[in-house]
Parts: structure tokens; sequence; C-alpha cells
């Protein structure tokens, strides 16, 4: 068979979580073990996920590098495709064309402390690096975690969170939008900002990424620069529109940035330069 | 601008059917201006009689040659739970895309420069080799013209093989410009006779310099944020994708999945940027929701964006998305307008 | 053209619109284009003429336009058809636009609302123009395999630019059905197939709606008479359903409405 850019990897579903309402994560792995053997990734790239006869949909690989012959992505079902892969059994083949796009740099990010910044479906995304330096853990100082979620059923990767929760070595808070609590809820309540304030993470020799709805990456920008993170200290991950995944189809086009080749992952510094178009 | 001439001949307009049907004898798909009505369109042809070489411009460009408006990119059929890929026929028509003027010719150095610059691109370089370009300067053009503003012009022979240029009288010199150029002129070398020193420059068309594009270019990033600016140079603009569709250099493309039952496809189709679901994201946010955003950003693409990172212009100045646009936006009119300001 | 300009300078000096969407000088001679005009200072740009064709209407649901305040419009016969089929489809709120109506005996005349229009528009002759109605002859006239040959060449030429769409004041659809992809009705491609239901599937969702500006045919690129279409299904409309659209604010378009004496049995 010829293969060009556009030919996907067949990846078989190997497990299924369901994270939250319409929210799933799958675990794949290579049909080919020649593609699993040559598969390489790096923290932070995307991939272009797709269900045979109903399209493509872009991805972060939510799984993180240091743990081989797998990846795994979490989406949340709101279109054509998600709603085809949402369909999709164990034991179902879907293809994969990636890794695509730039990596988080952390290597660069070693004897720092690390403040990672989620709301909602924007812990996926975030997830690959968070274990890919909880995997290599030694090499970094603190390492925080601030998530939160509408409700408490629509927080993810609950089972994660808990592991984090106890780990001495990861100061984790977890909170819900007010009124999404329920009885048995034992985390916090309130908005992500305002939890951060209270978290007080300091901003030296710190690294802060965050990923979520425009709104919270909004309002958590003030709490980060008053904690003393200037933008080249902060990152995020665009999720821009895209269909090819290599610069050509020009629907992730930002100013003169290519987001699935130049990105996804920018530093608020960059950002500040390019237009908001994103 | 221009490439090297690699060699020099002359030629008669009395042999254009000949050498026509020489290239269909050689097993060559030829593509050419035909006109119907008024309308001129690249189609295949077959007898010489069809085709129209005095012709402004065509409606559609010739990128279709290289850059269909659906191409399959794989097909599939679906067995249970597994999916049998088919293998894609990276195969072109052996092409000769005949009689197109400089402006399309050169629109192929900017398809080349998007679709390969930083993986190659199977379906498109495939197409791409296989396609030989044989060039028509032009003797006449009309007030959409504007290849002198982005520093080409009516003789331009950048992304031609070889280019003709009629000098009156019957005669045209032939200009080779490539190995394939070389090659297509010696595989009939009967039809040719060696050129002495004949200048195309009084033939061509006088095609006015209407505003800087060096200049233009050059401020587009400080006018991106004038907001009332880009509205009000789209006010009229409803949004179609018709400049998008016309246009030589415009590459921006959707895929997409079709099923019948267990077996379908997957396609790349002409998308635009100027279509509000171009960005629009399942959630339902989109980084463009106004048209004069959508139009802001045709603009900065093609002539501040594409020349940053690509080092070409993302424009050849042919003016089709001005003729055939729906409201009459006029893109050389809208640029001369920011060179102005 | 004198008349209309002074009209609209009181228009916008006495604040009763904030802007009057009109025509203008265009690219060529034979060009025209439209006109936002904010400043009483600028009325002298309005012309019309016959070359004047686009229906304006279409701007009427553009954001950018909508935030421009009040609106007057320069409305041939055919737009204030389409502001009465707005006014049935519940697209627009009365007195939302005050239409100057020109091209008609008696010179341009001010219609400040719905009704207004409405009463204009019953005393200016109906249905389409001797040519038109030839056109469409032609085309009734042509036998089935020809009628096919004609339409297949015809859509042969879509490239899907959707230039139609976006010129029709009556495609005003937040989600067009070419973009409703579960499951996907119309074939992505712009081949025989995806044209053809392109574009029929389109006539059928105006038919009996559309009231035959011809803008989607002025407005395509490769020149495919798409108003013929649209032409000979709204002429079936009118036999089959008495519909004549865009003349009242009557909600009885032929293939929304449900009439207890309907002709058809399956729907009684």
């Amino acid at each position: 068979m010829v293969k060009t850019i556009f030919t996907p990897y067949r990846m078989r579903i190997a497990a299924v979580t369901e994270e939250a309402p319409a929210v799933k994560t799958f675990r794949l792995e290579f049909v080919d073990p020649q593609d699993a053997e040559k598969f390489k990734f790096r923290a932070g790239q995307f991939g272009e996920y797709g269900v045979f006869g109903e399209g493509e949909s872009t991805f972060c690989i939510a799984s993180p590098p240091t743990r081989s012959g797998y990846i795994e992505c979490t989406f949340r079902q709101a279109g054509r495709v998600t709603t085809a892969l949402s369909d999709r059994d164990l034991g179902d083949i879907i293809g994969f064309r990636g890794p695509y796009g730039n990596t988080f740099p952390i290597e660069q990010w070693e004897g720092k402390n690390l403040l990672f910044i989620a709301g909602g479906i924007g812990l996926p995304p975030m997830r690959c690096v968070i274990w890919n330096v909880l995997d290599l853990r030694d090499r970094y100082k603190d390492v925080s975690i601030v998530y939160g979620a509408r409700t408490v059923a629509d927080l993810v990767y609950k089972n994660e969170l808990a592991e984090w929760g106890s780990r001495p070595d990861v100061n984790l808070h977890i909170t819900v939008d007010p009124g999404g609590e329920t009885l048995e809820w034992k985390g916090k309540i309130g908005f992500v900002p305002k939890i951060l304030e209270e978290a007080k993470p300091t901003g030296t020799n710190s690294i802060a990424v965050v990923c979520g709805p425009p709104i919270m990456i909004k309002l958590t920008l003030p709490v980060l620069a008053k904690l003393g993170f200037a933008p080249e200290q902060i990152y995020t991950t665009l999720e821009n529109r895209m269909k090819c995944g290599l610069g050509k189809c020009g629907r992730c086009n930002v100013g003169s940035v290519m987001v699935c080749k130049d990105g996804p992952v920018f530093t608020l510094a960059q950002l500040e330069k390019l237009p908001q178009e994103y | 601008m221009n490439s090297t001439v690699i060699g020099r001949k002359l030629t008669k307009a009395a042999n254009l059917p000949q050498l026509l049907k020489r290239l269909i004898g050689a097993g060559q798909q030829v593509l050419a201006p035909v006109r119907q009505g008024e309308r001129v369109s690249f189609m295949p042809a077959t007898d010489f009689s069809a085709v129209d070489l005095d012709y402004v411009q065509s409606v559609c460009s010739a990128k279709e040659a290289v850059f269909p408006r659906h191409e399959m990119m794989m097909k599939f059929t679906l067995t249970g739970k597994d999916v049998d890929m088919k293998p894609v026929e990276l195969t072109a028509k052996p092409t000769v895309l005949f009689g197109v003027h400089p402006c399309d010719a050169a629109s192929f150095t900017t398809l080349r420069a998007l679709f390969t610059w930083d993986s190659p691109d199977e379906y498109f370089e495939t197409k791409l080799d296989h396609l030989t370009v044989i060039g028509l300067s032009c003797a006449m053009g009309d007030s959409y013209c504007f290849c002198t503003s982005l520093g080409s012009g009516p003789g331009d022979t950048r992304g031609s093989d070889i280019l003709l240029t009629r000098l009156g009288g019957g005669q045209i010199l032939v200009e080779v410009l490539t190995e394939k150029g070389r090659a297509l002129v010696a595989s009939m070398a009967e039809l040719f006779t060696a050129a002495n020193g004949q200048k195309k420059d009084d033939h061509l068309a006088k095609i006015a310099r209407r505003f800087d594009g060096e200049k233009v270019k050059a401020q587009l990033p400080e006018r991106f944020n004038q907001v009332d600016l880009w509205r009000e140079q789209s006010m009229r603009c409803i949004g179609c994708g018709a400049c998008a569709y016309v246009c030589p250099t415009c590459s921006c493309f959707d895929i997409q999945d079709e099923r019948q039952r267990n077996s379908g496809e997957r396609l790349r189709c002409w998308d635009s940027c100027g279509f509000r679901l171009f960005t629009l994201h399942a959630s339902g946010h989109n980084p463009r929701t106004m048209q004069s955003e959508r139009w802001r950003q045709r603009v900065m693409h093609k002539f501040s964006y594409q020349p940053q990172r690509l080092d070409v212009w993302g424009c050849v100045g042919c003016g089709r998305c001005s003729r055939g646009c729906p409201v009459d936006m006029n893109l050389g009119e809208h640029l001369q307008q920011l060179a102005e300001l | 053209m004198e008349q209309l300009q002074q009209m609209a300078r009181e228009l916008l000096e006495r604040q009763q619109v904030q802007v009057i969407i009109g025509y203008e000088a265009g690219s060529e001679a034979n060009r025209r284009r439209a006109v936002f005009v904010r400043r009483a200072e600028d009325v002298s740009r309005l012309i019309f003429d016959d070359a004047c064709r686009q229906n304006l209407a279409t701007y009427l649901l553009k954001p950018e336009v909508l935030v421009l305040g009040k609106i007057g419009m320069v409305v041939r016969r055919n737009t204030l058809r389409s502001l009465m089929q707005y006014a049935v489809e519940n697209q627009l709120a009365d007195e939302r636009v005050i239409a100057i109506g020109i091209g008609e005996e008696g010179g341009p005349r001010l219609l400040p609302n719905f009704a207004a229009v409405e009463e204009y528009l019953a005393q200016l002759p109906r249905g389409p123009s001797a040519a038109e109605k030839a056109e469409l002859k032609k085309m009734e006239q042509l036998v089935m395999e020809q009628r096919w040959a004609f339409w297949r060449e015809e859509f042969d030429r879509c490239i899907k630019c959707y230039a139609c769409r976006a010129a029709c004041p009556l495609c005003y659809c937040n989600r067009c059905i070419t973009e409703v992809n579960q499951p996907q009705w119309i074939p992505v491609a712009s081949d025989a197939l995806g044209n053809l239901e392109w574009n029929v599937i389109r006539a059928m969702h105006l038919a009996g709606r559309c009231i035959g500006c011809g803008s989607c045919a002025d407005a395509c690129p490769q020149g495919i008479r798409i108003d013929l279409l649209n032409g000979l299904l709204a002429r079936e409309a009118q036999q089959q359903f008495a519909a004549e659209p865009g003349y009242g604010q009557r909600k009885d378009y032929a293939l929304a409405v449900f009439k207890p004496d309907d002709k058809e049995e399956f729907i009684r």
C-alpha cells in the first residue's frame, strides 16, 4: 500500500473509560507492531483521530511519552466525528495520524517548580505533560495542580486525581464551581482563579501551564501575574480548528503562525504578539 | 522574479495546431483556454479550433490541474471491527497546460511553496511533476489585472516551462525555461527555428502598476488592528467562496469522509477562509466571527503571512476574484487603498 | 436620481435612519455595487439604473450592517418582495427598514413599514416579465432528456462556492443543509452528484419562497442559470398551491402551511 502524508496508523481501541458526561478516554494500540516500534512523540503533541467514513478530529495525545506501546486520547462528544468515535467499542479499529506540532520544553523546566492549572476538558492536553513530569519526578521541584470543573461529574480522570491527591510529592487543589458540588464532595468550591490565589504558589523559578475555557484563562492570567509569573513562564496549548495537521489546509492560521506546526504549545509572551484569533 | 531562459526559438501561429496534435499524439492531456459564450475555461482540448488564445482571463484558474476541487486521498472498506485501507493512486495523467498567462504559471510557484513547505504532499507533487506549462504572454489585460503591482508582469517567465509571446505577423517567440520545456521543444524540433535577437517587450500588454506591493506588505502588520478599515472594506462582502475558488493561489482545503454502507473515501475539497464555518469549533467558539475579520484574514494571509513564511506572494494579481465577485469586491482597489492610506 | 439622493439626505439629516443601503458605481461602467451611506454629504454616491440588480435585502441579516442602526434601503420591486417574505418568515421586525421603493413609475417612494410595502406592491404588475416567461417556456418545451442534459451541463460547472446561497436573501439558515453532516445529506465533493444534489435541494428549499430576483444567477461566477430552476419551481408552486410569495404578510407559503382542504389525501 502506498503511504502518503494522509495515511493514518491503524489503532485498536484497547480500553475505554467514561470520564464525565459525554467525555471518554480511549487507549489505542498500534495494530501493526512495526508502527508501534517506530512511533515516537513528545509531551504536548497532538494527532488526527479518524473514524473511517466519518472523518478526522484533532486532540492532544493525553498519555505521556514515558509510557510506550499505546497512546490515549480524551474527547468530548460534540460533532460528527466525535459522535462516531464515541460509538466505537473495545477492539474497534480507528485511524491516527501524528504526532504533529511542537512540544512542552520539559527539559528546560528541570530544577523548577511546576504549576498546572486546568479547567474542565482542559486537563487532557495537560495530563500528558503531568505524567511525563511525574515519571521523571526527581528532576523537578514542587509540582502543583489546580484543577476545576463545573460540577463534580464533569471532573475527568477521577482515579488519577485520587492518585495525585495521595502523593506527597504533588500539591493537588481540586475545585468545582459553586453549585456544582455534591453532598459527598470534600474538595474545594469556587472558580479556578480564586482557588489559585488561595494556594499562593510562588512565581519564582516556576513554570505555569494553563489550559481550559477562554474565560478561565482570562481570569487566571492576572492572578499569575500577581504571583510573580512573567509571560515567558506561562504556557498554554491552543485548540484551533485543524484538518491536516501539516500546515497546509490553512484552518489554524493565526497571524503568521500555523498553530498545527508552530504550536499548539505557546508561551503567553508568544501569544501576546499574535492576533487574538484563537 | 523571472526564470533563466535556457533557449530561445521561434515558431509560427500556423504551427500551433500541429503542436497540439503532437502533444496529444505523445499521450499528453492538453488543457487549453476554451471559450463558451462569455466564459473561458481551461478544458481538455483535442482540436486547436476549440482553443481561444485571445482571452483576457478565464473565470476559474488553472490550479485544478494540480489541486482539484475534490480529490480522493484514500479509499477504505469496513470489515467488521477492522478497516481495509486501499492504496491511493499516486499517478497523474501527463498534462500540458497550454496557453496560460504568466500569472497562472506563477501561481504554481506559490502553490508549490505552500504544499511542500514542511512536508511533502504526494497528491499535489505527483500532479505537478506530470505537468508541463506552456505559458502565453499577455497581449491584453483589463482594469482588474494588477500583476505588475506585485513585481510580476505580462511577460513573466516564472512558472512556465516554455513561454510563448506573439510577435505579430504570425510569429511567436518561444522562451525555453526548464529541462521539461527543452525536451518538449526537442521532441518536435521541426516546428521551431532559431531566434535571432527578437524582443518581446513591445508585444506585451501594458498593465499599469497600481500600488507598491512591497509597501502594502510592510504596512500590513500595523494595519491589523485598524478594525474600521477592514469593516468598511468588507461591508458589502457576503461571505461566499467565489473569490477563493476562482483564485489560482488559494489553497485552503477541507478533509471530509464519504461513506456508502461499508466502503468509503476520504476527500480533500477546496475551502475558503471567507466562510463562517471555516474556523468554527464544535464547541460553538469561532475565532473569526465577523466577515470583516475573515476579509482581513484573506488579505493578511496573501500579502503578509505567506510572504513572511514562504517567501512568496499569496496572490499573482490575475484579478479573477474581482471579476467573479458577486458584490464587486475589488482586491486591486482595496490594496491600492491600503497603499495610499 | 436627484429625488433619490434628496430622500436619502433627508432621512439621514432627520436621523430617521443611520444608514442608507443603496447602489453606487462599481469597478466597470456596467457594474454597480452596494454602498452604505452614513453621512448626508455622501448621498451623491447613490445611483439607480437597470444595472443595479443585486438584491440588497441580503444585507439585512449581516451583523456588521445591523449594528449601524436603523436602515434606509434603496429597493427594487424584487427586493420589496424579499422584505415581505422576511416579514412572513419572521426574519425582520416591522419598521426596522425604511424602504425607498424605486424603479417604478412615479419615482421613488418612501415605504416606512410592511403595510406600506404591501400596499405599494399591490399596485405593481405581478409575475415574471415577458422575457422571463419566454425563457421558462423554452425550458418547459424541452423533452425530459434534453432538460436533463441541459441541467447536467449547467451543474457540471458548479464549483460549490456557495455564492448563490450568500447572494440569496432567503438562504439565511444559520446552518445550511449542505453543512448538516449527521447524516451528510449532500455529498461533499463538487462532482456530478454533489453538484446536482446541492443545486436541486437548494431549489427545493426555495420553492414557494423564491421571489425571483435572480441574484443567485447573477452571483454565480460560472454563470449557472439557477434563476431558471427557481423560476420553474416558482411557477409550479404557483400553479399547484397558488403561491405568490412576497406580496403579503400572510403566512401562506406553499410547503410549510397546512390547510384542511389540501387536495392531497395523505396530509389531510
